[in-house]
């Protein structure tokens, strides 16, 4: 990331030539014009239909504030707003933990290291809806493979996504499987500038492999899990292709996250003045928790230096 | 710190290896499965117990997406879409990361974050409308123009990262001896860079690539990426597991061979930034 820029004034060179950063604008010019284009006339336009009735073959009418006060007591949509939330916090804690030890367990060298890295990060490369499909043939209740593995240690069959008790629980675990790897090469890029040092005293002071861990890598590399938290965060509070195809939303209700509302409304029932507004509300929620995950580690950089 | 526990015991040893082997267990299980279940006939893929070995191996799975589906047209259309966004992005992107990069306008890639940071379907109903106004709904277009959403961030973003890498200096020198902002960039950064953009344009690839959601509500009939045209025969034609299996290994296997073959620039740019989507 940029944070550690250059230095702001850097010494003049005999001679050099510092163009005006404005010179050097022009570059980004054609680049930003084009975002502007597809993202942010967007966004202004998403602004403008969030404040009016209108569905697709039908009048557009102005409703000030009425779609928002209409979402505040949309009991499915509420709902679909805690599920996030849940699945989010399930979806960010479990890839953290386990990327962390992932990426501490091949931060060592060991044979075949780079061979078994491809083999871990695959499932991150690999397209989510071809994954999707075949974890849904995978979660058959009768002739999935997941329960009859179960079986063979002797537990009962699980519902997987077939009973809305289990089915977040079991979404969250393909999301776990697939982005693990991120946070394991986000720790692991982390951990390839850790000093050598202190790790030399700590050994000749007899610390163990847990003790040098706790108190010497992880608050090392703290800062780089912070930002992998804030990406996964961001991540999981949208998700949508694995839940889209696995169970889309249901059963019933029980697996609509808040991505999934936003699509119904849009493209399933053409409320787009309605989804505009769950849109509006979304970008506050996901802006508001990454300016908060990026304050507090600030807060923890500071700490750790 | 690397070398340091060489000194453990075999118990140690043996405990790693099989930490090892955990972690790497569910990504071989879930591919290996697709691979089973694509290479079985229907009786063996609903059997119960479940058959895990095809015996005898059959392609006719493969032999069925190929001609009942119309596969090599949602190829082709992944490709041009894919393609062109990555080619785009590069065009609009490389120059751009840097610009940002040597005028340190890190305003400006806050913006980018942020569009990395919205749900996709946040652009899709405006652009749905509009699409639809101007008559691209349903052309391959509408697609292409839409996954610039997904290529340009990610090459800006590695390409700002690799242009900070390239020292000021080289350039300085040129401009002493004449040369002009583009020849400098031309002649002098762009060269050095070309690692980068190699890195940019794959993660953009993939990224690309792998969406879903762009084309399940732009695409038409004739114009769906590979990911949401085998989503579709799934739901309309009631599709059984073994093609099923073998058209979603399909469409993941380019990304696949590409994750294999370009394993080390992947790590080297997912590490630095962690974006993606």
């Amino acid at each position: 990331m940029t944070d550690k820029a250059l230095p702001e004034t850097e010494p003049t060179h005999g001679g050099g030539t510092h163009l005006a950063p404005r010179r050097y604008f022009l570059f980004a010019l054609p680049a930003l014009l084009l975002m502007a284009a597809v993202i942010i006339s967007p966004w202004l336009f998403t602004l403008v239909m969030s404040v009016m009735e209108f569905k697709v073959g039908g009048a557009i009418n102005f409703v000030g504030l009425g779609n928002f006060t209409k979402l505040a007591s949309d009991s499915r949509f509420l709902e679909s707003v805690g599920r996030t939330f849940w699945f989010t916090v399930l979806a960010v804690v479990f890839p953290i933990g386990l990327g962390t030890a992932a990426a501490v367990v091949f931060h060592r060298q060991f044979p075949f290291r780079g061979l078994l890295r491809t083999i871990f990060i695959m499932p991150m490369m690999a397209t989510p809806v071809a994954v999707a499909l075949v974890w849904t043939m995978m979660f058959h209740p009768q002739l999935g493979v997941l329960n009859y593995l179960l079986s063979l240690i002797g537990l009962p069959p699980f519902a997987w996504v077939y009973d809305p008790n289990t089915v977040i629980i079991t979404l969250v675990l393909v999301e776990v499987w697939h982005w693990t790897p991120l946070v394991m090469l986000i720790v692991l890029g982390g951990m390839a500038a850790l000093p050598t040092d202190p790790y030399d005293s700590a050994t000749i002071d007899g610390a163990s492999d847990w003790q040098m861990f706790r108190f010497i890598t992880l608050p090392l590399i703290l800062p780089y899990i912070m930002v992998a938290v804030v990406i996964r965060t961001i991540d999981a509070l949208k998700v949508f292709d694995t839940i889209f195809v696995i169970t889309q939303g249901g059963p019933g209700t029980a697996s609509e996250t808040l991505n999934i509302f936003l699509y119904l409304q849009a493209f399933q029932f053409y409320n787009l003045g309605y989804a505009s507004a769950v849109v509006m509300v979304f970008f506050v929620i996901i802006v508001a928790l990454s300016l908060l995950l990026l304050y507090m580690r600030q807060r923890l950089k500071w700490n750790a230096a | 710190m690397s070398n340091r526990i060489k000194s453990g015991g075999i118990w140690r040893n043996i405990g790693f290896g099989l930490s090892v082997f955990a972690l790497v267990s569910p990504a071989i299980l879930v591919f290996l499965w697709m691979i089973s279940l694509s290479l079985k006939n229907e009786l063996d893929n609903t059997a119960y117990p479940p058959v895990f070995i095809p015996n005898p191996p059959t392609f006719a799975n493969y032999i069925e997406v190929f001609e009942k589906n119309n596969f090599l047209l949602y190829f082709w259309n992944s490709l041009l879409v894919t393609g062109g966004a990555v080619l785009i992005g590069l065009l609009v992107g490389v120059p751009a990361g840097y610009g940002i990069a040597r005028s340190k306008a890190y305003r400006t890639a806050v913006m980018i974050l942020i569009a990395r940071m919205t749900p996709a379907l946040s652009y899709l109903i405006p652009l749905f409308l509009l699409f639809q106004i101007v008559g691209l709904i349903g052309s391959i277009w509408a697609l292409l123009i839409t996954h610039l959403v997904i290529t340009v961030p990610i090459i800006v973003w590695v390409m700002i990262g690799y242009f900070e890498g390239i020292p000021q200096e080289l350039e300085d020198a040129a401009y002493v001896d004449g040369a002009t902002l583009w020849q400098s960039f031309r002649y002098i950064a762009l060269p050095l860079a070309r690692p980068g953009m190699m890195v940019g344009a794959i993660l953009a690839f993939i990224f690309s690539w792998n969406n879903f959601v762009f084309s399940v509500v732009l695409g038409g009939k004739n114009s769906r990426t590979l990911p949401s045209a085998v989503y579709n025969s799934l739901t309309f034609e009631q599709i059984s597991w073994g093609p099923l299996a073998a058209a979603a290994l399909l469409v993941t296997l380019p990304v696949i061979l590409m994750t294999i073959a370009a394993q080390r620039e992947i790590v080297a740019g997912l590490s630095a930034g962690g974006l993606k989507d």
